[in-house]
């Protein structure tokens, strides 16, 4: 399926809303907002035959004013072309619709990307900690917080980066 | 000349006919000598204790031909490798099950302090759900420093006194531990 012809339908199916194409030079990627990220996933798999959810992960920019995205890859199998959605949420607010309903396999990836990022999936039917420990009391991929574990006292700062 | 060694009798008195030791060297030498160890094995730490129970290296030699999978029965607890903070509970749990006297044997950089995996999943050191006797340092250690790591052990378990695990002071440790 050509890149342009996936642009041009969904141009013309989502006119009022703002999607951002990416210039990336690998696969087509763009950005929408997380109001309309379900209808657009929707669009993709029924009209446009993306009917395989590839990953989900969330992402943190500090430095943007929707500092928390989370990046969908979805699979056409028929004519085997992949292509990218990406979705942000303030950190304040970190809530982004589920995308359950459509595919079953967003359960596990939505609930790592909340284990990590705190990304609350609105409508997901059991949104706890998938892999980190449950008395985990912060999202650890999050970027103001730092990668080693805080409570060692027997490495030197200096040498550790700290 | 037999073709079999047999342990060194302890310190005591001996004449023709008698001899004469205290019964906390007794038990201590056949304690040593004929220590269960449950391997808690989980990366490639795991793999060097492989090596040292198979017969190049041969911990039956110690006393150590039965290992035990179940902690009921098990006097040596060896912990070999990354402990994820995920894993705490469990080693906690396998250290609660066991039965007096029992021992724990770290070995590894990972299952003693952490080592590189300076981050948020991983237990800075087993030391923190369980206390422990004989760290082993090394990443991952050879089969001859888990030896003598565990030649560490037969020492402790042959000079304990049968009175240690009666103790106010050991109680307290495992109060700190939160067991019982």
């Amino acid at each position: 399926m050509k890149q342009q012809l996936i642009h041009d339908s969904l141009q013309k199916k989502f006119q009022n809303e703002s999607i951002l194409f990416d210039e990336t030079s690998d696969i087509l990627t763009f950005t929408v907002r997380k109001q309309s990220i379900v209808e657009v996933v929707q669009f993709l798999k029924e009209v446009l035959g993306f009917q395989f959810l590839t990953d989900l992960c969330g992402i943190h920019y500090p430095e943007q004013e929707l500092a928390l995205g989370v990046v969908y890859h979805l699979h056409n199998f028929q004519t085997n072309t992949r292509i990218r959605v990406k979705t942000f949420t303030s950190v304040q607010k970190p809530q982004i619709d589920t995308l359950t309903n459509l595919f079953s396999s967003a359960n596990w990836m939505e609930r790592e990307t909340y284990d990590f990022f705190g990304i609350d999936f609105v409508g997901h039917p059991n949104l706890i900690r998938i892999l980190n420990v449950e008395y985990l009391d912060y999202f650890p991929l999050r970027k103001e917080y730092p990668l080693e574990d805080q409570t060692r006292k027997d490495k030197d700062d200096r040498f550790f980066g700290r | 000349m037999s073709k079999y060694n047999l342990v060194e009798p302890p310190d005591g008195y001996s004449a023709p006919g008698f001899f004469a030791t205290t019964l906390d060297r007794v038990v201590g030498l056949a304690r040593k000598n004929s220590i269960w160890p449950l391997p808690f094995a989980t990366s490639c730490c795991g793999i060097e204790f492989m090596a040292t129970m198979g017969a190049n290296y041969d911990l039956a030699r110690f006393g150590s031909e039965r290992l035990s999978f179940s902690p009921r029965q098990a006097d040596l607890l060896m912990v070999m490798g990354t402990i994820a903070k995920k894993m705490g509970p469990i080693v906690h749990q396998v250290y609660e099950q066991m039965a007096e006297p029992r021992w724990v044997l770290s070995v590894g950089a990972c299952a003693s302090s952490g080592g590189i995996f300076d981050t948020y999943s991983v237990l800075q050191g087993i030391d923190r759900v369980v206390p422990v006797d004989v760290y082993v340092p090394g990443c991952p250690p050879r089969p001859e420093q888990i030896l003598d790591g565990f030649m560490k052990i037969q020492e402790l378990v042959g000079n304990e006194s049968l009175r240690r695990r009666y103790s106010p002071e050991y109680r307290e440790l495992l109060e700190k531990y939160g067991i019982r």
